[in-house]
């Protein structure tokens, strides 16, 4: 047992990334085990160990935690990226569940028929420029600060860095008229934890391939 | 100015019915403002009290709260509802979001075209009588006390009894294998801020009726 926070999922991003991020931007260190076929995710069923039946699941400090959004809330807690009090934490959830809201539109994207990749991109392009990336251009603007909320590092900008180059792996020039943004990524990007994560080698995984899609689809019997 | 919480949605359940369990059960009391049209929402909108253009939107605390996990999660932790710890959070995070899940399949069922709702009121019975209820049920039987966790009232408790109720809505014997998710519901209906929140009169919306889908749906599309 090494102590280290072990993911389950498939080898790919789907609702396990976030997760990734945020233990990698905390500076912890995590094993991963993934599946590739049926039999070993039925296996996980049998033996009890996912409470819904379904992944992610992430085995930390003793528990087998499921749902995302749990998972994620226990890591900023544990790692103070969290706010300080009840009020931070209330602005920092209504912008990572924001910035969910706009992720899981592209979550979903590989999974569309081929007829249908358009459209669906041009309404991440709609809700990206005109719903999202307007409201924390807005916030930066506001309080002219370095961070999303409290002047500290939080799990918000973790979301919001991961939400600003997934977005443009698909749309590139996305944040053409959003400056504050564009310094807040490369700011990001640079600070040690999250740019160690953002070169070769790390556990950050690549955009949805073919082979993941196949095997997510086989797997979940979708 | 009232100091208390404003609740701003349409005049049903959606996804604010939630919110108003968790503040029933806190014993607190709030106003509601309903979104009768889609000028309502529109005004809403352009008067910039909707961070993502969206409702439910709930005043409280001098904030414009949005998004209603955030909603929950800032009443469950105001009013002590949300566990003593981080671990007992994390149990009840796990527990709200299996809940929210079904809760979802529930509430959509309402939506589902005419030739799709046998096969959803299926998924629904199978999904809460296989995937949900007996985690739920299991939960209660391993430890025997009376709240899914840390002896005490929390938010599982008050959105698990939230989802109970509405599934026995759709199918009435739907606990019929879980002894122990029946007597939580009694022992949990009998508590008395939500006893009187089960009551005729209270702020407790019904079930979305197939003839309001139209009105619902013209607000939002």
């Amino acid at each position: 047992m090494s102590g280290k926070p072990r993911l389950t999922y498939f080898n790919g991003r789907g609702r396990m990334e976030s997760i990734r991020w945020l233990l990698a931007a905390a500076g912890v260190e995590f094993e991963e085990f993934f599946f590739e076929t049926r039999e070993q995710y039925e296996k996980l069923i049998k033996d009890g160990v996912l409470m819904f039946q379904q992944v992610p699941l992430v085995e930390i400090d003793g528990m087998k935690m499921v749902q995302t959004r749990a998972i994620l809330s226990y890591i900023a807690g544990k790692y103070n990226l969290y706010g300080k009090d009840l009020k931070e934490r209330a602005l920092i959830d209504m912008y990572v569940e924001g910035i969910t809201d706009l992720m899981q539109m592209i979550l979903m994207f590989p999974f569309s028929p081929p007829e249908a990749k358009e459209k669906t991109l041009d309404s991440i392009k709609e809700r990206a420029t005109n719903r999202y990336f307007p409201v924390f251009e807005k916030v930066l603007k506001q309080h002219g600060q370095d961070f999303l909320v409290g002047n500290k590092f939080s799990w918000a900008d973790v979301q919001l860095i991961e939400a600003i180059l997934t977005v443009e792996e698909n749309i590139p020039g996305v944040l053409s008229e959003f400056p504050l943004l564009q310094a807040f990524k490369i700011r990001m990007s640079n600070m040690p934890t999250i740019k160690k994560f953002l070169q070769p080698g790390s556990p950050r995984k690549p955009p949805a391939d073919a082979h993941y899609i196949e095997t997510v689809s086989r797997i979940l019997k979708m | 100015m009232s100091g208390k919480p404003k609740l701003h949605y349409f005049n049903g359940r959606g996804r604010m019915e939630s919110i108003r369990w968790l503040l029933a059960a806190a014993g607190v009391e709030f106003e509601e403002c309903f979104l009768e049209t889609k000028d309502d929402l529109t005004k809403l909108q352009k008067g910039g009290s909707l961070l993502f253009q969206q409702v439910p939107m709930v005043e409280i605390d001098g904030m414009k709260m949005v998004q209603s996990r955030a909603i929950g999660n800032y009443i469950a932790a105001k009013y002590n509802l949300y566990g003593k710890d981080l671990k007992e959070r994390a149990l009840i995070d796990m527990y709200v979001e299996g809940i929210t899940d079904l809760n979802e399949l529930l509430m959509s069922h309402t939506f589902q075209p005419a030739d799709k709702k046998e096969q959803h009121f299926a998924t629904i019975v199978d999904k809460a009588t296989n995937r949900y209820f007996p985690v739920y049920e299991k939960v209660l039987k391993d430890h025997g006390q009376d709240f899914l966790v840390g002896s005490r009232l929390s938010r599982a408790d008050v959105q698990l009894l939230e989802t109970i109720l509405m599934a026995e809505e759709c199918k009435p014997d739907i606990l019929a294998k879980f002894p122990l998710l029946q007597s939580f519901k009694a022992r949990i209906s009998n508590i008395p801020t939500i006893k009187k929140f089960l009551q005729p009169g209270s702020q407790r919306k019904p079930p979305l009726q197939e003839k309001d889908v139209p009105k619902v749906m013209k607000i939002f599309h």
